[in-house]
């Protein structure tokens, strides 16, 4: 093929952007619903997973020691509890550190009444989760090691993480298939109106004796342009309105401060562009490619 | 020696029809048994009624269907055996004209025209010379910016004309050409018709028009339910009872 038709498509395909354009609104809106819904829901979920991440991260196991254990043995325990791949880190609190925690926490000014430490046998190790599912196994395994006295952990945190964690999953599951249900059924019927529209173009081309190549490339190029667009739009949007919102919630619920802590535009961009350009730009390519297939034979 | 007999005669005639059928569904065929021999050069008229086979003949020779049964051969090429991607080629050395013209109304008379070039792939140069020459011979060399919807319905299908026109194609295919149009430019387009036959192009012409067909005394083949009842040279349009 001559490069200067290899043009003439592409310069085909820009013209019939401007040339159609209810029918390059009407796809341009179909694609940047679709993904604009998806944008919002994925930024409230990565927002909400945050969330329960950095809960996660403040759940640990505490892990006592037999009465008078030596240095080299729970330096062993250590060792062990930090092979598994389920532990992020493993902090050791000595008794010292437990009893200044406790005293300014709860005991305040009498503290210096007390002359012996009564939490002489509270050295330990706090041991952090990747995955807070994961500690009932964990936990196991640590009592069975010599040397351990005790393992106390939170069942009732670890186990309400777990179950939003996977209420989560089971969400954005549910929301994709909901989305996918609706864009198919969206496209689907521009795609119908596509095709009232070109049927008779496309016969035209196909009488005169143009190849299918011919035929399709300006289509595709311009189904490219209408998912590109279409998918640019509604992520200007969202970045307009992310920020306003999260400092809305922010200042509206400042007493939840401490738990709301929101990603910032750019995180949740860092996905949410290339999937909804590839996105937006594949929709685009595969409506117009299904559209012109169909009144090829000709 | 018989196959070098058999391509000289399918170079004399530039459209070969033989024994041909085509049949829809199980019901009575389109087509039944049809041969015709078209010969370079000819002007032919096809008449008849609706349902006679008048479109579905089109259809074959465009290869937009295939035929049941039998032979169709146009400009040496046999259409039933063409695989699907050299049907764009082959239509090219078929200029179509339509009923109701099939131009591309989102794009002026210059490009409706060069449109037809581009596929071929002529340089842009070529182009630039070839449309308006082509837009003058059927007359609306000044009219090459319109959009095709400010033009009459005579002039639009002088445009469908230009465009069948415009790659020089040894045949011209043209399906009801006058059917939207009053009688001065009925005859003009037929007017037109006439020149290029003159150059040498072959033309088919499928038509209602009893008063055309009568004046131009050209060759007349009449279909009915599917049959070929006439074949006249300089004949004259066959009534239906």
């Amino acid at each position: 093929m001559k490069i200067s038709t290899l043009f003439y498509c592409i310069w085909q395909g820009i013209r019939n952007f401007f040339r159609n354009k209810w029918f390059t609104l009407l796809s341009i809106a179909t694609i940047a619903t679709c993904l604009f819904l998806f944008g919002v829901f994925y930024s409230v979920l990565e927002n909400f997973r945050n969330i329960v991440h950095t809960a996660e991260e403040d759940v640990s196991v505490v892990v006592f020691f037999e009465n008078g254990i030596e240095k080299a043995e729970r330096d062993n325990i250590e060792q062990k509890i930090r092979r598994r791949t389920e532990v992020r880190d493993v902090v050791f609190v000595s008794a010292e550190q437990a009893w200044e925690e406790f005293s300014k926490d709860y005991v305040g000014d009498s503290a210096v009444t007390f002359t012996e430490n009564p939490l002489e046998n509270s050295a330990n190790f706090q041991v952090y989760l990747r995955d807070v599912s994961q500690q009932s196994a964990l936990v196991t395994y640590i009592e069975s090691l010599p040397g351990v006295r005790d393992v106390r952990r939170s069942e009732l945190v670890a186990d309400t993480l777990a179950g939003v964690n996977s209420l989560i999953g089971y969400i954005s599951l549910g929301i994709i298939i909901l989305l996918l249900v609706v864009s198919v059924f969206m496209i689907n019927n521009t795609v119908t109106v596509g095709i009232s529209v070109r049927k008779e173009e496309i016969n035209i081309m196909k009488y005169v004796g143009a190849t299918d190549f011919f035929v399709r490339s300006p289509f595709v190029i311009e189904g490219i342009l209408i998912g590109l667009i279409g998918s640019v739009i509604p992520l200007g949007i969202i970045y307009y309105i992310y920020n306003n919102v999260t400092d809305y919630i922010a200042n509206k619920f400042a007493i939840l401060k401490s738990m709301l802590t929101f990603l910032s535009v750019q995180e949740i961009f860092q996905t949410l562009v290339p999937v909804s350009v590839v996105v937006g730009v594949g929709l685009g390519f595969i409506g117009s490619y299904v559209t012109v297939k169909r009144h090829l034979h000709v | 020696m018989k196959k070098r007999k058999q391509k000289q005669y399918d170079d004399d005639n530039i459209i070969v029809l033989e024994d041909v059928v085509k049949v829809y569904s199980e019901n009575t065929p389109a087509l039944d048994g049809v041969s015709l021999t078209i010969k370079r050069g000819e002007f032919v008229f096809i008449v008849g009624d609706s349902g006679s086979g008048k479109s579905t003949l089109i259809k074959l020779l465009l290869r937009e269907l295939v035929p049941t049964e039998g032979r169709i051969i146009v400009n040496g090429q046999n259409v039933a055996k063409l695989r699907r991607r050299k049907i764009p080629k082959f239509r090219r050395n078929i200029g179509v004209v339509f009923q109701d013209f099939r131009l591309l109304n989102n794009r002026n008379v210059y490009e409706n025209v060069a449109f037809a070039q581009r596929i071929v792939q002529v340089p842009n140069k070529e182009i630039k010379r070839n449309v308006p020459h082509v837009l003058s011979i059927v007359g609306l060399a000044g009219k090459y910016k319109a959009r095709t919807t400010q033009l009459s319905g005579g002039e639009q299908q002088r445009v469908a004309l230009a465009r069948a026109l415009v790659n020089n194609p040894p045949i011209i295919l043209a399906d009801e050409p006058t059917g939207n149009l009053d009688p001065n430019n009925s005859w003009e387009i037929m007017k037109l018709f006439e020149e290029i036959n003159e150059q040498g192009t072959t033309v088919v012409v499928v038509t209602h028009n009893r008063e055309i067909v009568n004046a131009m005394r050209k060759r007349v083949i009449a279909m009915k339910k599917g049959v070929i009842v006439s074949d006249e040279e300089k004949g004259g349009y066959v009534d239906e009872d």
